[in-house]
């Protein structure tokens, strides 16, 4: 902990927690709760980048950069997963005319 | 048997003595392989040959063995099995009684085996037939020469499938294949016995090989009609009853007249069912140790033969008279050995096994001549289509009714002499078996031969006289039943009873072991002209009444469906003995087996396998609810679960 600078220092690691902890939570509310897909989308990459800010956060005040390094390859697969995703939501739209997921419901027995 | 067996160290007569059962097990293998691809003559020469290969080496063994001083020996080829103290080697004994089995099997097989080439010539399974047949030669042969028990149960296992296969030989026919299964049915109860039998024997006396076992039983002391010897003894009887056909176990003989007639002719009158008197022969030193069974086998014997022959008195069908003489004489020949007279009793096996054949062989011959027609109300004078076929079932018809010369007459004569001399109520009952049986057999040969011609127009212009492949058997049979009795002549003609001189050996222990019971009777020449005349006259009386019936008066018996006396009704449905037992046995065992069907398999067993299946399918559409195929509510159930876990893990781990 010794060579991490001041100015982070302002900021005391309690609140990064919160944050992403608050962060994740209104992610995972809206994945529950809304039912357009692309808010969905939006959502789960809320999730992810509160699991990001948590791991930066972490990897400073403990000076490992393991972290960080981890943080630049989640956003690698999720740029590559938002491509996937987009694809998926625009063969959606393109079959059943809307974006609602409850609309989806062909996979059951 | 005498107390020292050699053991046999001949390398040349252990080989034939092998030869003798393998020969005809090769040609089984031929035939049985190379089923449909043979061609018929080469069946038929395969067939016939190796048969005829095992009757020269087996009288080869017969010359070898008679002027060697008669000793008997073990051909000890291998020790088989051996379980704990149980040791089953596979050997041959060759002994007096084999050779004669031997000599006997092997020639009427042979026989037998080139008249089927003509009798089965136009047969698709030709070459199934000779597979079978010889199969059958082989199990037989198994029989008569093993040295121990198991061996002799392997051949008597053996003889039995084989009657089974070619009573069903025509398996088209669904009658046809029910008195096949009949018959491997009932002689498997008594198969079971003659099993418990050889369990018994080794628990007794530590081994189940013949020298060993007769050699304990007749050092044992205070066995005599012992509890354990009468359950042995009962026991390989009950055996016996089944392979030969007594009562209660008969109604299997009669019905397997279902197979080709050779197949009647050789296994089911010469050979296979005097398995069970070859058995009892074998056993004599185990037999004169319990009076007690040897009179039960007398009973037996006598009722039997009664039996039999009142129920051949009615029958119509030609091979079923023949089949129920079988049953009859059958009961002659345990009558025989319940009185102790057991190589009157052999005797009689050899004549029988002679005029037997040549009975069948010539009903065979008539039915081959009356395209496939049994019944004899629709024949009538065929002596002027069919004269070799006459003349030989004539002296065939005369050697039963036991007529002198004829073989028949001397067998039956010296077995009833005996009788008289254990029990004159059972020599009278004999006495009216064999004037039933003289009765029978002339009713059958006068209905078939004499008279006019009573079948269709076209059996009328198909007559003929048999292959010389069928006739040539058919002489050389007439000609032993002629002269097959003269090597047993009673003593009132000659000093020295030849077969009785040869088979005293083999009863070296039993009289050692009980020698008041094995004494010979002694009859007076007085007493002996006196029952020989007595059965003549009977039997010259029974013909007459058969003369008068058939040939003068024209008698024909009834049609189907006339109304019979009530006793003349009770014989030709054979005292309802088949229903009986269908009633008794057969229903309830059916009704059982429905019963525990219904209840235990259906309920029990399936209700348990089903029930899993269907509490299974149960849970599985009660889950399935779960899967609605909305993504919202599955993500929710997730994060709910990991909450759940989360929070598990937090307040318990």
């Amino acid at each position: 902990m010794n060579q991490m600078p001041d100015v982070i220092r302002t900021i005391p690691l309690e609140f990064y927690l919160y944050f992403s902890t608050a962060l994740f939570a209104i992610g995972v509310i809206g994945v529950l709760t809304r039912r357009n897909a692309i808010v969905i989308f939006m959502c789960v990459e809320l999730m992810l980048n509160a699991v990001n800010l948590l791991m930066v956060a972490l990897s400073s005040y403990r000076s490992d950069p393991n972290g960080q390094i981890f943080v630049f390859f989640i956003m690698a697969v999720a740029a590559a997963e938002v491509t996937v995703g987009l694809a998926i939501i625009v063969m959606i739209y393109r079959n059943i005319r809307s974006t609602d997921v409850q609309l989806m419901n062909y996979l059951k027995w | 048997m005498q107390e020292v067996v050699m053991p046999f160290n001949n390398q040349e007569m252990a080989l034939l003595c092998l030869l003798v059962p393998l020969l005809p097990f090769i040609g089984f293998l031929i035939n049985g392989l190379g089923n449909r691809k043979l061609p018929k003559a080469l069946v038929g020469m395969l067939g016939s040959g190796t048969v005829l290969a095992s009757f020269l080496i087996s009288v080869y063994l017969f010359i070898d063995f008679t002027s060697n001083g008669s000793r008997p020996y073990i051909v000890d080829l291998y020790n088989w099995f051996t379980v704990g103290s149980l040791e089953i080697g596979f050997s041959f004994m060759i002994d007096q009684l084999t050779l004669l089995m031997l000599l006997m099997v092997t020639g009427i097989g042979f026989l037998i085996h080139v008249y089927s080439a003509g009798y089965m010539s136009h047969d698709e399974g030709y070459g199934k037939f000779f597979a079978y047949l010889n199969l059958f030669m082989f199990s037989m042969l198994v029989l008569v020469m093993g040295s121990n028990y198991v061996m002799m149960f392997v051949g008597w296992e053996g003889v039995g499938l084989c009657s089974y296969l070619l009573i069903g030989f025509w398996n088209k026919n669904h009658n046809y294949n029910n008195a096949a299964k009949k018959a491997f049915i009932m002689n498997r109860i008594g198969d079971l016995g003659f099993l418990l039998a050889i369990f018994l024997i080794f628990i007794t006396f530590g081994s189940v090989s013949f020298p060993e076992v007769f050699l304990s039983a007749s050092q044992m002391s205070g066995m005599t009609d012992s509890g354990v010897m009468i359950a042995i003894t009962m026991l390989l009887f009950v055996g016996a009853m089944g392979k030969s056909a007594q009562i209660p176990l008969f109604t299997w003989l009669p019905d397997a007249m279902a197979g080709p007639t050779p197949v009647s002719a050789l296994i089911h009158a010469a050979t296979m069912v005097t398995a069970g008197i070859y058995m009892v022969l074998r056993s004599n030193v185990l037999y004169v140790l319990a009076p007690t069974t040897m009179e039960f086998v007398a009973i037996i014997g006598l009722i039997t033969a009664l039996v039999a022959a009142t129920i051949g008195l009615a029958q119509n069908d030609i091979k079923k008279v023949l089949a129920y003489s079988t049953v009859s004489q059958l009961g002659f020949m345990f009558l025989a050995l319940g009185v102790m007279a057991f190589s009157s009793s052999i005797f009689h096996v050899l004549t029988h096994a002679f005029f037997k054949a040549l009975l069948f062989l010539g009903a065979g011959s008539v039915i081959h001549a009356m395209s496939n027609e049994q019944d004899i109300r629709n024949m009538g004078g065929l002596r002027k289509w069919l004269p070799i076929t006459f003349i030989t079932f004539l002296i065939g018809t005369l050697a039963i009714s036991g007529i002198p010369p004829f073989a028949g007459f001397f067998s039956k004569d010296e077995l009833l002499a005996h009788v008289y001399e254990h029990n004159k109520l059972m020599w009278v009952g004999g006495l009216l078996a064999s004037f039933m049986t003289a009765f029978y057999m002339f009713r059958l040969l006068f209905l078939t031969f004499f008279g006019k011609f009573r079948g269709t127009e076209a059996q009328r212009s198909h007559l003929h006289e048999s292959p010389s492949s069928m006739t040539i058997p058919l002489i050389v049979l007439a000609i032993l039943s002629t002269i097959g009795g003269f090597i047993g002549l009673p003593a009132v003609f000659s000093d020295t009873h030849t077969l009785g001189n040869f088979l005293s050996p083999i009863y070296d222990l039993a009289r050692r072991a009980n020698g008041a019971a094995m004494e010979a009777p002694h009859i007076d020449h007085a007493t002996e002209y006196m029952l020989m005349g007595i059965s003549v006259v009977v039997s010259l009386v029974a013909i007459t009444i058969a003369y008068v019936l058939y040939v003068k008066k024209e008698t024909v018996p009834a049609p189907e469906g006339t109304r019979l006396s009530p006793i003349h009704n009770l014989i030709y449905n054979k005292y309802y003995i088949d229903e009986i037992y269908d009633t008794v046995f057969v229903r309830p065992v059916m009704a059982l087996s429905t019963a525990l069907h219904r209840f235990v398999d259906v309920v029990v067993v399936d209700g348990i396998v089903n029930g899993f299946g269907k509490l299974v399918m149960a849970f599985g559409r009660v889950l399935r609810q779960t899967q609605s195929g909305v993504t919202g509510f599955y993500v929710f159930v997730m994060v709910a679960s990991i909450v759940l876990i989360l929070f598990l893990n937090f307040f318990i781990g």
